[in-house]
């Protein structure tokens, strides 16, 4: 409170509990993998190739979801309770069309299109209207669902146009082909089990196949990476700006080493999958609007206060509205890939997905009052959820508990980040 | 010699990397009222704290003796089982919920699982009679003005038997005719033996009702100042005891500034009541600013300044408005929003400034840049470099202390709080800037540097309206006065021929006073 306690959290003295605060979803992820990959009787199984492709794949939906719904949250706490019903609506309206012979990237747009007016629609309400975000999207919810099943006719439909399901990431063709070894046929002789060197750091059984067009990419992107943040670190020191210089190099080291670790295990399986480039798509560009741009700005400002926003000039019933009308167009992109993911559309698609992406959200330290919480940390709490799910998955929790246990890590991550904040007063 | 009711000894309460406290020594006799004062920072509200037990036994050093007895407080329950009860600066109660229910929250009459509420409310009208208030206790909370829930807090912490009442800042939402009835009351308590605390920035309320007065600097007991000579101990004195040197003048002069051209001007300015419509909260209003010019506007709370001013800034508060607003001579109509008045060039610094000012959980950088983002960014992208450099810029001109502009706001004390929300407006580039109450709720040293911050804007062309509850304040810093009191304008003077004595004249002429 007084002006001389503000300096406390920069003393050297509470650096490594700083470092931990920080960092503990990440600390928290690496040691829960940990536990699963030592677990008896089923050791290494989560880190197989396999596991971290299915994985990623597996969340793509969370992924997309949980940064839709970090923006609302942002705004104050505010939830969408709809998106798991719009999801499948959209995907419904889309796949019908497309198995009556619509075109496939009409149908995307469509699917599209109809996820955004259904946020614009559900924005209104919030922004203009003022009702409670909570009840709006729990009405959509329940509204939405029931939609989906008169269009479905309460009956599934599948997908079956191949370039659809190649694009959007679904089996064994939606990966990205390994073009370097195609076009390099000598490459052949380098990546066999005769090459014992590396045969041992790549495995026996993954070498013959090593795809090295995916772990180039991930070498392109962890340098680029460390590029980047090496010249924002030059840069900030010379404007004076006061930075933990060994905390950003640990962090950016953490994450170039997961990314090329990430890399590894798709080259050993069946390379980079379309579905990866989608959710990096979506992931940056939504880090980029939250870190860089006056929307990013207003939305932490009216979480922050709304009354000291609106009276800065900044029209907050417009910053809401946008948060949802947003919300619906990435509900829509996840309705596409759940559909290409599932090669069609059922009328009990995404249920409870949308409790998936706000937990993810709040796991990654978003604050339930609005106003702070970031895109990366979303990330790593939705990693987490999946690390979980996966991992009950193989060491044969009953399905029953894992939802007790998904429960647990909730209140677990969110009691600890109440807690520390409590400490820093 | 009085008996000694409390004694706090070598005091020491530190933070992670902070002496909060440094063997501060406090005492306070039986039937007294005791001022503690001091800057912000200065450890008054820590003091208090470690008193109340909020900060419990064992996380300070040094020994409170209470009656006698050492006290080991593990919560405010224990504190207050002993009579010590405190009354923070901001007001505890729930709006929603009725006097009574108030009072005995926490506290509640009765069994655990059956209140008895005809004895909540039979207790609190008897409460509530000692310090005047006629209200039923069945009244909701929200219906009554500040100055009522203040005197509401008051009888919460009678009921709770205090023997030791500790105030913190009282009166600083209050107006003056509600402060003096305080005071009267705290003087009243003090006839029938209880004995006080009070924390305040208000020096003349110190002098009016304390016996006698502790200094806290930099969180060590400066001296006890002895209220009962034959003259008044006198501000001068205790300010040179809070900042350690001698302040001789509080207002910064203001020279050689021209005065130009009238740059905004309302005309029969009426505004109504948002909820309750028929009140008409600003009448018939008609003033102007000229151009390097400090336009003061005095009257109590609820005159209806704040209403005045946020109306002129885009029809921010209010409903139903008329009149004419001229900008530069233009009649001008603005749109309903903040924005197009800051497009306009008017700026309005809150007296809220927590509630309506800033984005406490936000840096300094991002609260610099809020109101004019669109200066540092191209095409919506932020240049973080250049906000950066801004607000770094704000910093040192304001002299903001802080280590970094990354510091979030809300870690900030009042004073430099206070400055961050005028380097947004400063750097939002207005002509014309209304700063309501800039000065409340903090410190001395803080306060003269904004003075020299108005005098700045004064000397650079800008237009500053001053609205102050506080007449030295208008006195010393304006170059016209107007005054206001229930929603009308009821004079104008220079500053060369008012003086306190005839601001009071007016409002009392004009009227019965402000009765909210």
């Amino acid at each position: 409170m007084s002006e001389r306690a503000v300096k406390s959290p920069l003393l050297k003295k509470g650096a490594v509990a700083g470092f931990f605060r920080k960092y503990t979803m990440i600390l928290a992820l690496i040691l829960v993998t940990m536990v699963f990959n030592f677990w008896p009787g089923a050791e290494g199984k989560i880190l197989l190739p396999a596991n971290v492709t299915a994985l990623i794949a597996e969340n793509a939906y969370v992924f997309v979801l949980s940064t839709g719904m970090l923006l609302c949250i942002l705004t104050g706490g505010n939830i969408d309770l709809s998106v798991g019903s719009v999801l499948c609506f959209s995907a419904a309206i889309g796949c019908t069309m497309m198995a009556n012979g619509a075109d496939p990237w009409l149908s995307t747009l469509v699917m599209l299109l109809i996820g955004l007016a259904i946020g614009i629609f559900q924005g209104f309400w919030i922004a203009k209207i003022r009702v409670p975000a909570f009840i709006a999207t729990l009405a959509g919810m329940y509204a939405f669902r029931g939609f989906t099943n008169v269009v479905l006719d309460g009956m599934r439909v599948d997908v079956t146009n191949q370039a659809f399901l190649d694009v959007f990431g679904n089996g064994k063709t939606s990966y990205i082909p390994d073009f370097i070894r195609q076009s390099i046929p000598s490459l052949d002789a380098v990546f066999t089990k005769d090459n014992t060197a590396l045969a041992k750091i790549i495995g026996e059984n993954f070498i013959a196949k090593f795809n090295v067009t995916c772990m180039t990419i991930g070498i392109i992107g962890a340098i680029l990476f460390v590029v980047i943040k090496a010249i924002n670190i030059v840069k900030q020191k010379k404007l004076g700006i006061q930075q933990s210089i060994p905390g950003q190099i640990i962090s950016t080291a953490i994450i170039a080493l997961m990314t090329l670790w990430i890399a590894f295990k798709l080259s050993c399986s069946r390379g980079f999958p379309m579905i990866l480039i989608w959710i990096g798509l979506v992931l940056g560009i939504y880090a980029y609007i939250t870190n860089k741009t006056t929307f990013g700005r207003h939305l932490y400002a009216v979480g922050g206060n709304e009354k000291a926003t609106a009276l800065s000039g900044v029209k907050t019933r417009n910053v809401y509205w946008l948060a949802y009308a947003n919300m619906g167009l990435l509900a829509g992109l996840a309705g596409v890939l759940t559909a290409a993911r599932a090669k069609g559309i059922d009328p009990v698609y995404g249920e409870g997905y949308e409790m998936d992406a706000i937990a993810s959200c709040f796991i990654g330290g978003a604050s339930a009052y609005g106003g702070t919480g970031k895109i990366s940390g979303m990330i790593i709490g939705a990693i987490l959820m999946g690390v979980i799910n996966k991992g009950m998955y193989i060491i044969g929790v009953d399905a029953n508990f894992q939802k007790v246990i998904k429960g647990l890590v909730l209140l677990l991550a969110v009691m600890f980040d109440v807690l520390s904040n409590k400490k820093k007063r | 010699m009085a008996k000694v009711l409390l004694e706090m000894k070598n005091i020491t309460k530190t933070f992670p990397g902070v002496k909060a406290l440094d063997n501060v020594n406090f005492q306070v006799e039986e039937g007294e009222i005791h001022a503690l004062v001091g800057e912000n920072g200065a450890g008054k509200s820590t003091l208090m704290n470690v008193l109340s037990g909020i900060y419990p036994y064992g996380t300070y050093e040094g020994d409170i003796i209470y009656n006698g007895q050492v006290c080991k407080h593990n919560n405010i329950k224990d504190s207050e089982k002993l009579g010590i009860v405190i009354i923070h600066q901001e007001l505890a109660l729930v709006p929603e919920m009725t006097i009574g229910e108030n009072m005995y929250l926490g506290n509640e009459r009765g069994h655990k699982f059956a209140i008895n509420w005809n004895e909540t409310y039979a207790e609190a009208d008897r409460y509530l009679k000692m310090v005047g208030l006629t209200e039923s206790s069945k009244v909701k909370v929200n219906t009554i003005g500040t100055g009522k829930q203040q005197l509401v807090e008051i009888a919460k912490a009678l009921a709770k038997h205090a023997k030791l009442l500790i105030l913190d800042e009282p009166t600083s939402s209050l107006n003056e005719e509600d402060s003096r009835a305080l005071l009267d009351l705290m003087l009243s308590f003090k006839k029938q033996g209880m004995t006080m605390i009070i924390i305040t920035h208000k020096l003349n309320e110190v002098a009016y009702v304390a016996d006698k007065i502790t200094v806290l600097r930099d969180g060590t007991t400066i001296e006890t100042i002895d209220n009962h000579g034959p003259e008044p101990v006198s501000e001068e004195r205790i300010i040179k005891g809070m900042v350690g040197r001698e302040m001789t003048n509080r207002f910064p002069k203001r020279e050689n500034v021209e005065i130009g051209d009238i740059s905004l001007e309302v005309k029969d300015w009426t505004v109504h009541h948002p909820i309750y419509v028929e009140r008409k909260v600003v009448d018939n209003v008609s003033m102007n600013v000229r151009k390097g010019e400090v336009v003061g506007i005095y009257g109590l709370m609820g005159a209806g300044r704040t209403e005045l001013a946020m109306s002129i800034f885009g029809y921010t508060y209010g409903t139903d408005f008329s009149g004419k607003l001229f900008l530069n001579g233009k009649e001008t109509k603005l749109k309903h929003s903040a924005a197009d008045a800051i497009k306009h060039k008017i700026a309005y610094v809150t007296e809220d400034r927590k509630g309506n000012g800033l984005v406490l959980p936000q840096s300094i950088k991002v609260n610099t840049s809020l109101a004019n983002l669109r200066a540092i960014s191209k095409s919506t992208v932020i240049d973080g470099d250049k906000e950066y450099a801004v607000a770094e810029e704000y910093r040192s001109k304001l002299k903001t202390k802080t280590p970094t502009v990354e510091q979030l706001v809300g870690n900030l004390s009042g004073g430099n709080q206070q400055k961050v929300l005028l380097a947004k407006w400063m750097f939002a580039g207005p002509d014309i800037l209304i700063l309501d109450e800039p000065t409340r709720g903090i410190d001395v040293g803080a306060k003269y540097e904004i003075y020299c911050i108005i005098n700045d804007l004064a000397a650079a062309g800008k237009s500053v309206i001053l609205i102050s509850s506080e007449l030295p304040e208008v006195l010393g810093m304006s170059d016209r006065i107007y005054i206001m009191n229930e929603a009308k304008i009821v004079g104008e003077m220079k500053a060369s021929e008012a003086t306190q004595e005839n601001i009071m004249a007016t409002i009392l002429g004009s009227g019965k006073g402000d009765e909210a």
